[in-house]
């Protein structure tokens, strides 16, 4: 196996004012290619910070990030972009879909904005990734026309659509009732059994449980690394 | 990112917010078309204005009595500053370089005719005025040089003075009365139409100029002498001999002010032209500022979309996209904006300039240049107000834009 994310001291230090908030205070981390790993802690620990961090959406203070072998911690804003595009998929809690845009559309975002063309034809790919989320029936609907789980599923299919190494999921059922959070984590179980690469955040045992290796978070570091059973979601 | 997404990106969140859209066109349209318009106004009133100088009559040169105001102060102070019956008389034997001359003599007066009266402006002249000033009659004759010579109480009446005192009738043979004294109609003049100050031409009645003189204004002085020169390249020439021939009849010494003026029909439209010029530019330039608070328009909303789609930034950035890929759609929906505005303001425009031509009967000419300037230019508003909250969306930084409230 393969590492995916290798990162090594890891800081990150907001400035506020006179304030320094130390979000992250040396993190050490690595992910291998096909792992299916939880990350919990306490509210304000810095786990969306690590994620934000190993997404590429945000510069550590300190440290060394090595994503698929390639230093990224210090990246040029356009290589930065490409890395998000090409590499990373991101879910968030709140889905951050565009609003009045057909779910296809919001799937085929990111393939809009793909320079290498890796991705022949751009429709067809969102199509399918729509499929395999379970939405082939909805891909003219815009979100305001989706349930709470479906807009999240159309999240999911965004971050499949460029086949990245890897995919993020801060908090992707905080905002979901409990049957449909447990529909959404089998379907990261499911991807990740096709052989996806996944690190979701959340604050339920249970959906932790169901991961391969859990990571809990407090003030900053990394306090515990369990490699679980991997239980099988009923 | 590719050019062809680029431009359905940009279309497709225009076309979501159509209002705001429309609305921000709306500052470009009304900027267009108000240079375009104004611009038309303008350059029409220029033709306007010189098609009526060249109706005056070709080649006319026209004498003033007093002297020329040059440096703001009357030069002619102590010579007789008039012009007289005689002094005509001098330029018609004299003067090689004119063809026609008349003598203008001009009195108001009250004029019973027919079962009414009119108030007009009478004017005594020369049967050569008509050569002169291109001017003629449609019904019945003008006055003879013999009339001139016996003071004959003979008009020639304007089309307005006619309709007013003959209606329905031709006044040919009808007996009028000016200042009481009765006089035979013996023509009708040409409609003229309104002259390049409003006022209109067709109200006058035409006597002749010893008539006028001796039996209305009882005076020596005459008001004007019109000529006509043999051709345009010796109008200048004959404005020379016209000169020396008055101040020999004048007895000035050399050094002397002339006490009068000349002036030729070239020189009129030379003023008229630089006035009209003058005009069309203050009034492009009042509608260009309207263009430009159209462009600042375009600005605020942009500024404001900014801001109320950061989330949208934050998504697009957060997907992959590059700072420049959003400046690039943000800019392309301002230009899109700005040219669709102007677009339509060229539209308007030309609606405008037809309605004032055809049903307000004001001439409106539209250049090509105007529109073709005006065009670019919302080109160029749409860059120069769309890059500043352009640049602002691609500076952003992803997790920022994200966590915006
Ligand atoms: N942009 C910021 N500016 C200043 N401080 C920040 C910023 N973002 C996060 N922090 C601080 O960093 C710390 C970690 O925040 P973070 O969002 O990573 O917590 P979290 O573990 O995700 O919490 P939660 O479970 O509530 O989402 C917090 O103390 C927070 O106040
Ligand atoms: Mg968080």
């Amino acid at each position: 196996m393969s590492a995916v994310i290798e990162a090594s001291g890891i800081t990150k230090t907001y400035q506020m004012g006179e304030v320094e908030v130390h979000a992250l205070r040396g993190v050490d981390l690595t992910v291998e290619d096909g792992e299916f790993i939880s990350i919990m802690g306490a509210s304000g620990s810095g786990k969306s910070t690590l994620m934000n961090v190993l997404g590429c959406l945000d510069h550590p203070t300190s440290g060394e990030y090595l994503l698929n072998g390639r230093d990224v911690s210090e990246l040029a804003p356009n290589e930065f972009a490409e890395v998000r595009n090409t590499r990373i998929g991101f879910v968030f809690q709140v889905f951050n879909l565009l609003p009045r845009t057909t779910a296809l559309d919001n799937v085929e975002l990111p393939l809009l904005y793909d320079r290498t063309r890796r991705i022949k034809d751009p429709r067809a790919e969102a199509v399918a990734a729509l499929e395999r989320v379970g939405l082939g029936d909805r891909i003219t609907h815009e979100p305001n026309q989706l349930s709470g789980g479906e807009r999240q599923r159309v999240a999911i299919a965004r971050a499949l659509v460029n086949r990245p190494s890897i995919i993020l999921a801060d908090e992707p059922t905080g905002n979901l009732d409990s049957t449909t959070s447990l529909e959404i984590m089998k379907l990261f179980s499911e991807l990740n059994s096709q052989g996806i690469t996944i690190i979701v955040v959340t604050h339920e045992h249970d959906i932790a449980e169901a991961t391969g290796r859990t990571i809990e978070m407090k003030d900053g570091t990394i306090i515990r690394d369990a490699v679980g059973a991997g239980r099988q979601m009923e | 990112m590719r050019l062809r997404n680029l431009l359905k990106v940009a279309l497709k969140s225009l076309t979501k917010n159509r209002m705001r859209s429309l609305l921000t066109s709306l500052g470009v349209i009304i900027g267009v078309a108000a240079v375009i318009v104004m611009v038309a106004i303008g350059q029409g009133a220029q033709v306007d204005i010189e098609a009526q100088i060249t109706s005056l009559g070709a080649n006319m040169v026209m004498i003033f009595p007093g002297a020329s105001w040059s440096r703001g102060v009357s030069h002619g102070a102590g010579s007789q500053n008039r012009l007289t019956l005689d002094d005509a008389e001098a330029i018609r034997e004299r003067a090689t370089l004119v063809t026609a001359v008349s003598a203008e003599v001009r009195v108001n007066a009250q004029i019973i005719g027919g079962d009414s009266n009119w108030n007009t402006s009478v004017q005594g002249v020369d049967p050569e005025y008509q050569e002169v000033r291109d001017w003629h009659t449609v019904s019945g004759e003008f006055f003879t040089k013999r009339d001139v010579r016996a003071k004959a109480k003979v008009a020639v009446l304007g089309k307005t003075v006619a309709d007013n005192l003959f209606p329905g009738s031709d006044p040919v043979g009808e007996k009028i009365r000016i200042r009481n004294t009765p006089f035979k109609v013996v023509g009708v003049l040409e409609a003229k139409g309104q002259s390049g100050y409003g006022s209109d031409r067709d109200d006058v009645v035409m006597v002749p100029a010893t008539t006028a003189l001796y039996r209305l204004a009882g005076g020596r002085y005459i008001s004007r002498i019109f000529a006509s020169a043999l051709s345009t390249e010796v109008s200048e020439a004959a404005e020379n001999e016209l000169v020396a021939i008055l101040r020999e009849e004048h007895h000035l010494e050399p050094g002397e002010e002339d006490d009068f003026r000349v002036r030729s029909q070239a020189e009129f439209l030379e003023t008229a032209t630089e006035t009209s010029r003058v005009m069309t530019l203050l009034l492009g330039a009042v509608a260009a500022v309207s263009l430009v608070v159209g462009g600042i328009g375009i600005m605020n909303i942009m500024l404001v979309s900014v801001t109320e789609r950061t989330r949208e930034i934050g998504i697009r950035l957060a997907v992959g996209a590059r700072g420049s890929d959003l400046l690039i759609q943000f800019l392309t929906e301002a230009v899109v904006l700005a040219i669709v505005g102007g677009i339509v303001g060229i539209l308007l425009a030309v609606g405008v300039s037809v309605f004032l031509d055809r049903v307000v009967g004001m001439t409106a000419i539209i250049s090509p240049a105007i529109v073709a300037l005006a065009f670019c230019f919302s080109g160029a508003v749409g860059v120069f107000f769309g890059y500043y909250p352009a640049r602002k969306a691609a500076r952003l930084n992803p997790i920022d834009a994200l966590r915006y409230e």
